[in-house]
């Protein structure tokens, strides 16, 4: 009896290790910033914008800095080489992870698509699209708009460091915004921002195409079960999943929830190659 | 048209009042009665409940409460400025956490207990319970076994309440005020100097001055009104008034000084004799040797007075405490004492025993060639290089400075006034320090006239007016009598109207001593008064744990939770300023009455109030039989036969006796003076409080402030102690007593001003003070007992008094000084001013001043914490590096106001050993990062 | 029929893209114009060493390391309605004044170059070093204003001026006397606005119920002469010539001016 509950909890934790693992980094990465502001801590300081690692070097969100450079001011080296760090980091290793992994707002869109789901809100098909092109024009154009306002111009609006300034420092009236971030995604479009809107994830997924870590789909294995569609936010990053054997691209965020619900082994993490 | 004399009296006392300032005023603002002006709100004149400047307030009552307080356009003293902490007066009154009830330590069971914790009572239990604790006190220890903490905040009244209650009723004289923390050293150096207490002149000497010399006297911030009156005299003819800043830091007084003078702490006595030195030997011409001759006493005293400390076997002390403590007995002699001791015959290396410890007060006429003698040391090569107290000034500057002081105090026709403090006064030499003002005043001719003067000035709103002049020190009785002078008892006892013999001749313990005798478990009672002690006085950790930790009861009458409550057993909750009638005396001697104005707030009751419902719980039998006395053969005797004879019985109270006599009864409430006003004490307030006996408060029905103010005067009336009226200080802005004739008295012991002195028929002056004038004769080494004694009738003294090393001063282990004091924004240890949220956000903690280059040596930064550590004990506070006080190398400031940062847990408790009044001026630190 | 297809397709691709076209331009300026209103923030105090405003917004890449190196808790970070860019850092005297920490710990942990060390830099012997020195911060300037001022009124406050770590420098006492008294004086404080840091201590210490006296950015609160005024008894004062900017003067031609002169015979 307990060698069973044993055995269904592992089971548990298992098809759900990716997302547990998932929620361990975001927590913790926000413990160890707010712990900089609300402790005095020196592990992490700053915010996703730009962090101040170990009192020694930074790390800088290098959509930021462009912008900033596209306003029409170079930042000062530290900023740079920081972003130039994240920037490679994403690109040539870990792919468009930061939105499933390191992004505050991922909870937030998380938890709308779960309520979703569980409440059966399904919006009308042509009640309200958006096309999941639409991001790559916000981020053109937050590019564009930069040197004609003359500041960092989605960094102004950005409800990601928003998020992440109000949660470390305190919202102000942000919650608002964060709230109605939430009811988009509830109640209007299914991933609305994250897969259709947010210019940073637009910006990881155009850079990332030759990242190391991508999903290698095996089409042998694949019984066509269709679940990893169920769970995927960027459905259309599947379309080679039972038609052909390969790695996972585009707007693929590493989130890894296709591999948890895949009974067939026919998903895993692997080390991207273009030979395959 | 007929006007009655009593009628014209109070008329010329007020046009005494106008005039003196040299206005006139419009008719309303001389209005009897108070104005009742728009929005029913009710303006009447009041005083400021802070600093001893005395400023007239105006405060305007609407729904029993204050709602307003504006400077009194009529007040000569303000003429309707203050500082900004004048005009909180009214919000001092309301903070949030205003006791507003008894609150005692109670135990599990509901009942007393020293550990409990407090819980609310009613009035009955709490004096049921300090009745009980007075009575255990006085039976085990005698009437030594209670003590009280006065003040210097005291309402005349109710210093001469406790003061008669203890005295008269207890025959104890462990009644000590914190105004001996203050200007005990003052009071000293008046006495042996004049034989009477307080300044000879007043503020008008400002306005008439041509030199203000500030000699450790902060007036920017300590009397920041003077201090613009100081400033006014300055920019009415620049070039030729000149104001000297004398300091151990930088002030902000420098602002204004044309000359700044730094000097090491303590050397203030070094600097006062080598001005006389040059007035003596290299500018004789500017003494006024007829003044001198007709007027004058050359006296010198006892050097070997130890510091006022306890000796180091007592039990109490730490190895650490004793290393400075052990200089109570004997000391070595410095390098400097040699020089300026040379006379005595000591020489660097020797050891001093403190042999006149228990005499320190002695001293005996002495020619002025030997006077002269005593000054020679001070030439102005040694006073230069010990006194120089900024060590990036270099010594020829710094000589340059003394000179130029010496000669503005020298100049013919330059009138000087020298104002001083707590920088004199806190001194453990502060009695001769203030005597030596006087010395270079009086060789000069240039005190006790107008513009002219030696001029103490005073830290409390009544220093002078009660804690003085009612006589609240353990030794004193009204109108500078003493208790341990059989006919000041005598005359006292009388106006008392108690039997001979039941005053105490032995003086009591002063506030050092009542906390040591708590320490030691002589006292087991005691009662603190309008003031905060156990945050106010030196070396606090003793007396903090005594009060905790012994077998003690301590009671603490107080409007706000301060240090002094929180360590307190029963807290009574008091009325505040406004919420009682009252009187203050300020350092000019101007005496300045209120009427309460509005009702106090929950449970509180006036001070007075509480002191006579003490005295309703004890009969004359418990009191005035015979009693022990330690220290007097045979005790005190048994003096109720004595009082059955009066027509007392025993079974009278205290409060039947010296509170609702005969006399006192004959005041009657109502009283036109007080119509339309409360009178909590005397009819309740409208109120439902219920009493001390559990019944419900309904007043004693008499106007029993008006009684105590007229019994007080009769006490100084003929003596130079006289005051006007009850009434006609309602009618005035203050009058400056003597109040002779209805007219007040500028400048004392000056013939053209002072009816006293015309009276002495001595010429153009005559200082008649009675004190000390029958003294013995000898040279500087000591007295000649066969010399016999010389009278000095309507002279006063010219003391010589050498430089002597502070008791601790830095060294390799503690190598910094530290000086407290306080700040403009907080009144005193900030019970009421850190509660205003004005005030507490301009100075929200008391920080540690410190030259930037000490801040570097000791590897700190601007805002640091650090611990300050001494020999008693240690506290945190933020380096400050900036700012308004400005310190040299090598020193440290912080002030006192903050509880946060106790610094009296570091200071040393030696005192003055006549004045007894402490030193919070110097001590000896270590700094460290907290 | 394929025609008719194709013209449609063509049309629906026309119609999406001028559809698109305008989606992105709406969006644009909506999105445009908020930000400019969002980065407005003329009277937004910055923490010491901050670049110019303008730069400023540009400049700070919002990452809060500032804040978190304030051992005062003086600095913040601009959430929505704090009237200036979100997430930049930005301080209230009044409610937490700058303390100017000798050390300056915000300055050198801005990775972006908003705060510039070097608008600090401490100069020994006349040398730039790389040492802060708070005391040349120009965070704003103390404006003081009289009429609310106690001590203007002849009260004995001077709360700010005793408050000024640099007082004696920023701020200072002007005595005057007072007339109505006849034997009190003024003691003004009065602010020096090349000495003032901006930290906003006097600020704080103001015992008014609404400061008196308060910090503003130099570029709101300063006004400039210009290089026509110059003193002429100060020859310092000669070096704002240096950058005097080319006057502007009217472009017409002499001959337009004279043939214009109708309009004097004009009655209407």
């Amino acid at each position: 009896m307990i060698g069973n509950t044993c055995l269904m909890m592992s089971r548990i934790i298992w098809r759900n290790r990716y997302i547990i693992l998932r929620r361990t980094v975001q927590i913790g990465l926000l413990v160890l910033f707010g712990g900089a502001n609300w402790w005095g801590w020196k592990f992490l300081m700053g915010n996703y914008s730009s962090a101040y690692v170990f009192e020694t070097f930074y790390l800088a969100d290098p959509h930021a800095v462009l912008q900033t450079f596209a306003a029409g001011f170079v930042m000062s080296t530290d900023a740079i080489v920081g972003g130039i760090i994240v920037l490679l980091f994403y690109a040539l290793i870990a792919g468009r992870s930061f939105c499933s992994w390191v992004c505050p707002v991922n909870m937030i869109t998380d938890l709308a698509t779960y309520l979703r789901k569980k409440w059966k809100i399904t919006s009308k098909e042509n009640f309200f699209s958006i096309s999941r092109k639409t991001r790559y024009w916000v981020l053109g154009l937050g590019i564009v708009l930069s040197p004609i306002v003359g500041v960092a111009a989605f960094e102004i609006i950005n409800p990601i460091t928003l998020l992440h300034r109000g949660i470390i420092f305190g919202f102000g009236m942000g919650w608002a915004v964060i709230i109605a971030l939430f009811l988009f995604d509830l109640l209007v479009v299914e991933y609305g921002w994250c897969g259709h809107l947010c210019p940073l994830g637009a910006f990881y997924s155009a850079t990332s195409r030759f990242a190391l870590i991508k999903v290698k789909h095996d089409v042998n294995k694949c019984s066509m079960c269709m679940k990893c569609f169920g769970v995927c936010h960027e459905e259309q990053v599947l379309h080679i999943v039972g038609k052909h054997s390969g790695f996972i691209k585009n707007e693929c965020s590493n989130c890894g929830r296709c591999i948890e619900v895949c009974e067939d082994n026919a998903l895993k993490f692997s080390i991207y190659n273009t030979k395959i | 048209m007929g006007i009655n004399r009593r009628e014209f009296v109070k008329t010329t006392a007020v046009a005494a009042a106008a005039t003196a300032i040299g206005i006139s005023l419009p008719k309303k603002m001389l209005a009897a009665t108070p104005e009742k002006s728009e929005g029913n709100w009710r303006w009447d004149k009041a005083v400021c409940r802070f600093c001893g400047t005395g400023c007239g307030i105006m405060v305007a009552t609407k729904n029993e409460k204050i709602v307003a307080v504006k400077g009194d356009p009529a007040a000569p003293v303000n003429r309707g400025l203050n500082c900004i902490k004048g005009y909180f007066n009214a919000k001092i009154m309301y903070g949030a956490d205003r006791l507003k009830q008894p609150l005692m330590r109670l135990g599990e069971d509901g009942k007393f207990s020293k550990n409990g914790k407090f819980k609310p009572v009613s009035w009955k239990v709490a004096y049921d319970e300090m009745e009980k604790q007075m009575r255990r006190s006085l039976d085990e220890l005698g009437p030594t076994g209670i003590g009280v903490f006065g003040s210097g905040q005291y309402t005349v009244q109710e210093g001469y309440a406790m003061a008669k209650l203890m005295k008269a009723g207890f025959r104890s004289n462990n009644i000590d005020p914190n105004a001996r923390h203050c200007m005990a050293s003052a009071v000293g150096g008046f006495i042996q100097t004049f034989g009477i207490d307080e300044p000879a002149g007043c503020y008008d000497d400002i306005e008439l001055t041509d030199t203000v010399v500030t000699w450790g006297a902060n007036m920017a911030e300590m009397h920041p009104v003077l201090w613009s009156r100081v400033t006014d005299r300055k920019l009415s003819d620049p070039k030729r008034v000149k104001i000297i800043n004398l300091s151990t830091y930088t002030n902000r007084c420098s602002d204004l000084a044309d000359v700044e003078l730094i000097f090491k702490p303590h050397t203030d006595l070094a600097i006062w004799n080598y001005i006389a030195r040059e007035i003596v030997y290299n500018n004789p011409g500017s003494m006024d040797q007829e003044f001198i001759d007709k007027y004058m006493q050359f006296a010198t005293g006892f050097v070997d007075t130890g510091y006022g400390m306890r000796t180091p076997d007592h039990p109490g002390f730490t190895d650490l405490e004793r290393q400075t403590v052990k200089k109570e007995v004997s000391k070595k002699i410095s390098k400097e004492e040699a020089v300026t001791l040379g006379y005595l015959g000591f020489k660097e290396g020797d050891t001093m025993e403190m042999k006149h410890r228990d005499t320190p007060k002695g001293h005996w006429a002495i020619s002025f060639e030997e006077f002269k003698k005593g000054l020679e040391p001070y030439t102005l090569n040694f006073v230069a290089g010990l006194a120089k107290g900024n060590a990036d000034e270099d010594l020829a500057s710094f000589k340059v400075k003394l000179k130029l002081l010496a000669s503005l105090y020298m100049e013919k026709n330059r009138k000087v006034v020298s104002f001083w403090t707590m920088g004199m006064n806190q001194h453990t030499r502060g009695v001769w320090v203030n005597e030596q003002a006087y010395m270079v005043h009086f060789l000069l001719g240039k005190q006790a006239k107008p513009g002219n003067g030696a001029f103490s000035l005073t830290g409390q709103p009544s220093a002078c007016g009660t804690a003085r002049e009612v006589g609240t020190f353990s030794h004193r009785l009204p109108a500078d009598m003493v208790v341990a002078n059989a006919k000041h008892r005598e005359v006292s006892e009388k106006l008392w109207k108690i039997p001979s013999q039941t005053l105490n001749p032995k003086p009591g313990a002063h506030i050092m001593k009542i906390f040591r005798d708590l320490e030691d478990g002589k006292i087991k009672f005691a009662w603190v008064n309008v003031c905060n002690p156990f945050m106010g006085t030196a070396n606090a950790n003793h007396w903090l744990k005594t009060a905790r930790k012994m077998d003690n009861f301590i009671v603490v009458s107080d409007s706000y939770p301060g240090v002094s409550a929180k360590v307190a057993d029963l807290v009574l909750p008091v009325a505040m300023i406004y919420e009682k009638w009252g009187a203050y005396g300020n350092a000019e001697r101007r005496t300045q009455h209120w009427k309460q104005q509005v009702v106090p707030v929950g449970d509180a009751m006036p001070d007075l109030w509480q002191y006579m419902e003490i005295a309703k719980r004890f009969k004359l039998k418990d009191v005035w039989g015979a009693k022990n006395i330690p220290g007097i053969a045979g005790g005190l005797p048994d003096v109720l036969p004595e009082a059955k004879k009066m027509g007392y019985t025993p079974e009278d109270t205290l409060f039947d006796v010296l509170f609702a006599n005969k006399e006192a009864k004959s005041y009657t409430w109502p009283d036109p003076i007080g119509e339309g006003f409360h009178n909590t004490e005397v009819e309740g307030d409208g109120r439902t409080i219920l009493g001390t006996n559990g019944e419900e408060w309904k007043g004693y029905g008499f106007f029993v402030h008006k009684y105590l103010w007229e019994e007080y005067r009769s006490f100084g009336e003929g003596h130079a102690h006289d005051y006007a009226d009850f009434d006609t200080y309602h009618k005035v802005r203050g009058l400056k007593w003597p109040v002779v004739d209805g007219k007040e008295t500028q400048w004392r012991f000056n013939s053209k001003y002072d009816p006293y002195a015309r009276k002495a028929d001595t010429g153009e002056f005559a200082f008649y003070g009675k004190a000390l004038k029958k003294i013995g004769k000898g040279n500087l080494q000591g007295i000649d007992k066969s010399a016999g004694k010389v009278d000095l009738t309507n002279k006063a003294k010219i003391f010589f008094r050498p430089y002597m090393d502070p008791p601790e001063m830095p060294d390799k282990d503690y190598p910094l000084w530290l000086s407290t004091g306080r700040v403009l924004e907080h009144w005193h240890s900030g019970t009421m001013t850190m509660r205003v949220p004005e005030l507490y956000r301009a100075v929200p903690e008391a920080l540690c001043y410190m030259h930037p280059d000490d801040a570097v040596k000791y590897n700190l930064q601007q805002g640091d914490l650090i611990w300050i550590d001494s020999r008693r004990g240690k506290v945190k506070a933020h380096v400050e590096t900036r700012g308004r006080n400005r310190m040299p190398r090598g020193m440290i400031y912080v002030p006192w106001f903050d509880e946060k940062v106790l610094i009296n847990k570091v200071c040393l408790d030696a005192t003055d050993p006549i004045s007894k009044q402490t030193d919070f001026k110097k001590c000896a630190v270590k700094i460290s990062k907290a | 029929m394929a025609d008719t297809q194709n013209m449609n397709s063509r049309r629906d691709a026309l119609k999406t893209m001028f559809r698109g076209a305008g989606l992105l331009g709406l969006g644009g300026a909506a999105w445009g114009s908020a930000a400019i209103r969002l980065k407005a923030s003329e009277l937004t105090l910055r923490p010491p060493a901050a670049i110019k405003e303008e730069l400023f917004v540009k400049a700070c890449i919002r990452c809060g390391t500032c804040v978190e190196a304030c051992p005062y808790d003086t600095l913040q970070l601009a959430t929505l309605d704090d009237h200036t860019a979100m997430g930049t850092p930005f301080f209230k005297p009044r409610l937490i004044p700058c303390y100017m920490c000798t050390d300056v710990p915000c300055v050198p942990v801005c990775p972006s170059g908003a705060l510039d060390l070097k608008n600090i830099a401490k100069q020994i012997d006349g040398v730039q070093t790389e040492k802060p020195d708070i005391n040349k911060a120009k965070m704003g300037v103390a404006m003081l204003d009289q009429e609310a001022c106690l001590a203007y009124w002849g009260i004995q406050c001077d709360a700010c001026y005793r408050a000024c770590p640099l007082l004696g420098e920023a701020i200072t006492l002007e005595f005057k006397r007072n007339e109505r008294t006849g034997k009190h004086a003024f003691l003004k404080p009065v602010v020096h606005r090349d000495v003032c840091t901006g930290c906003g201590l006097c600020e704080h210490a103001c015992v008014t119920e609404k400061a008196a006296i308060f910090v503003l950015p130099r570029t709101v609160a300063t006004g400039r002469v210009g290089a026509h005024y110059i003193k002429g008894w100060d020859e310092a004062d000669e070096e704002r010539l240096k950058n005097m900017k080319e006057a502007q003067t009217k472009k017409s031609s002499p001959e337009d001016e004279l043939n214009d002169w109708e309009y004097l015979l004009d009655d209407e």
